[in-house]
């Protein structure tokens, strides 16, 4: 922060929230032009094109995994757990940033994050749908999967609810649905604007159906902004437990590299670290491409990565941990499982994971690479990746040698982990699409709220209450139609 | 909806396009001792509900009652089910094992706090609702868009259509319009 009030302490010298010139019309214009425009970009459909090839990759896979079992992905027996739960681990911490950015920063009344809390929502939302999919199939019969859930049945059983996964259905589920209804709020009002500004019928018509009749009434919007906040409120400490109750899954069990406390913090930092990581790779190549560039500004770039940094050095203090507690705890088996992380047959994918996670992004202390798109988006590629084998690192790396030298075997994924994985990237990217297209992506009520017009200025609305001079003969800022 | 007969008047609505002469407006309405009335603004302005005299809302009341329920709700779920339905011994521990049970019971806290938020937002908001007379005004479109409205109701006792329509004249609205019910 003191390195970028430069010259003048008085002169903010930040890039601004809002590229200048804007006003209620303007802005409310630009959005919705991106949603209401007739046919699609070119660019548009060569992209979806295909991302959709990617997800019928995926559900192909489904489909062949659903007919012959979850023996055609690599795992094994001690390795149980693999790409599975990797990329279920991988999602969900994906999706974290986006309630980060749309709970946390609200409360802390951050309001550069209105133009990108939308678009990181969205992201949260598909980032969990992929997320679900992995645990979902890798119970081997994903038709029972409702027995996951407590209800009275004919079998006379209930689910454990001492189990950590039980937990987690718990957790993942109202995660996904807390961030559905959070997003959807948001999106009440916008879908109004959308309604009254289309032209074509069957857009007015679905738009004014998903609005349910908003009308911007005075009393409607106290009583949206208690529920927003309070949904906030209600977010940030879920979003806190969902990726504990993540890490909980590993560190209630008893194997090596696995039963730590450090788990649950350095869980969650790892998962902010990685969603700031994808909205900036999908946000760099989005406010090119629709020329949003005064929206999402270089203040939220060099913003976001500086939250990422700080993730970052976290997860960085993670590393650095579990490699002192494996020596300090005295226990053969975990200095044998850190030995075998870092030197044993996968060790190659530990230095990775150090290059990518703890080496490459310190390059962002550096302002000029701060501001600099490329290198930007290029740390965060990294740190995608690098995010990928730190799971990998955690669950395969624990399981492939355990206890007894017996029970040791090698795992290596089949072409189907490949495809299911790279798959729920496609259908990712496809809803990302979808949505980009079809929904506003950077949220207009909030967005007029940034304006300097959109204050109420105390000591004008008592001159104009007052009478002083007849209301209507000050000339009132004109907007432009 | 059908034809409506053309004597229905829901009120007069006046249109603003600054957020300082709409909260002034307000208040000059309800100084003059209006008080069925209601603004509209394309995003949210604390300054105006006040000015229309609303000050409370019971969506915090609603979140809290459904945190409450959830907790008792996630807890009694899982007492019931594992201590007493279905007794399962894992590992030697009580069948009241109190500290596993309460990732659940926070689920359930802010799933059931949630849902009151969005569900009491909208219960109480009246949505959706698909017609409303205030759509009935063509420049309205513009209330989710640029432009600020004040609406008198025609059930206001003070109401009376030319007087009304002058008092909102004289407050320098852009443009005041009969809204049909």
């Amino acid at each position: 922060m003191a390195a970028e009030i430069e010259k003048n302490e008085h002169i903010d010298t930040r890039p601004p929230v809002i590229g200048p010139g804007h006003n209620f019309a303007s802005l409310t214009q630009k959005i919705v032009d991106i949603v209401l425009m007739r046919g699609f970009k070119k660019g548009w459909i060569f992209g979806f094109a295909i991302v959709f090839l990617g997800a019928l990759m995926l559900f192909n896979t489904i489909a062949y995994l659903v007919l012959k079992g979850v023996g055609i992905w690599g795992n094994n027996i001690p390795v149980g757990w693999a790409f599975d739960i990797i990329n279920f681990v991988w999602w969900i911490g994906i999706g974290h940033a986006g309630t980060l950015i749309s709970a946390i920063l609200l409360l802390l009344r951050q309001s550069w994050r209105n133009s990108i809390n939308r678009f990181a929502e969205a992201m949260t939302l598909f980032a969990v749908a992929c997320a679900g999919l992995f645990p979902a199939l890798h119970t081997g019969r994903p038709w029972v999967d409702y027995w996951l859930f407590p209800y009275p049945n004919t079998m006379g059983m209930w689910p454990n609810f001492r189990s950590p996964l039980m937990w987690d259905v718990f957790a993942v589920s109202t995660y996904a649905t807390v961030s559905l209804l959070f997003w959807f709020m948001g999106l009440i009002p916008d879908f109004a604007t959308l309604r009254d500004k289309a032209k074509n019928k069957v857009q007015k018509s679905i738009y004014g159906m998903l609005a349910m009749g908003w009308r911007g009434d005075a009393r409607h919007w106290h009583r949206y902004e208690s529920a927003y906040l309070l949904l906030a409120g209600l977010s940030t400490p879920l979003v806190l437990s969902v990726h504990t109750i993540v890490s909980f899954d590993f560190s209630v069990g008893i194997i090596p590299g696995w039963h730590a406390t450090i788990f649950p913090p350095y869980f969650v930092a790892g998962a902010i670290y990685a969603g700031f990581a994808m909205v900036l790779t999908l946000a760099i190549p989005v406010r090119k491409f629709y020329n949003i560039e005064d929206f999402i500004t270089l203040r939220h770039i060099r913003n976001m990565c500086k939250v990422m940094l700080a993730t970052g050095l976290i997860v960085g203090y993670g590393y650095l941990m579990e490699l002192f507690m494996s020596w300090y705890s005295g226990n053969t088996y975990e200095m044998f499982m850190m030995k075998n992380r870092i030197f044993g047959p996968y060790g190659f994918m530990y230095w990775l994971l150090i290059l990518c996670n703890v080496l490459v992004p310190q390059l962002l202390w550096v302002k000029k690479y701060r501001d600099n798109l490329l290198v930007v988006f290029i740390v965060s590629m990294f740190i995608n990746v690098g995010m990928w084998l730190e799971r990998f690192v955690i669950i395969v790396m624990s399981l492939n040698r355990d206890f007894s030298p017996a029970s040791w075997r090698m795992y290596y994924p089949t072409i189907f982990d490949f495809t299911m994985f790279f798959g729920t990237i496609g259908f990712f990217l496809t809803c990302m699409f979808l949505f980009i297209r079809f929904v506003p992506m950077i949220p207009i009520f909030e967005m007029k709220t940034l304006l300097p017009e959109a204050k109420v200025d105390e000591k004008k609305v008592e001159q104009l209450a007052e009478g002083r001079g007849p209301l209507g003969a000050t000339p009132l800022p004109q907007f432009g139609d | 909806m059908t034809k409506q007969e053309e004597s229905g008047t829901y009120g007069l609505m006046a249109e603003f396009d600054d957020p300082n002469a709409v909260v002034a407006a307000a208040r000059r309405v309800y100084e003059a001792g209006y008080r069925r009335i209601n603004a509209y603004s394309p995003y949210p302005i604390e300054e105006l509900s006040a000015a229309i005299g609303y000050h409370k809302d019971l969506v915090s009341l609603t979140v809290f009652a459904c945190g409450i329920l959830g907790a008792i709700g996630g807890f009694a779920l899982q007492y019931w089910t594992s201590a007493i339905d279905y007794p399962l011994n894992v590992g030697g521990r009580p069948l009241l094992s109190l500290p596993s049970f309460i990732p659940i019971i926070f689920e359930c806290t802010v799933l059931l706090a949630s849902f009151g938020a969005f569900l009491g937002m909208l219960g109480m908001n009246r949505l959706p609702e698909p017609y409303h007379p205030v759509f009935n005004v063509p420049s309205f479109a513009r209330a989710s868009q640029d432009r600020f409205f004040v609406c008198i109701k025609a059930d206001d006792p003070k109401f009376n259509e030319a007087e009304t329509h002058a008092f909102l004249q004289s407050l320098g609205a852009r443009e005041v319009s009969h809204v049909q019910s």
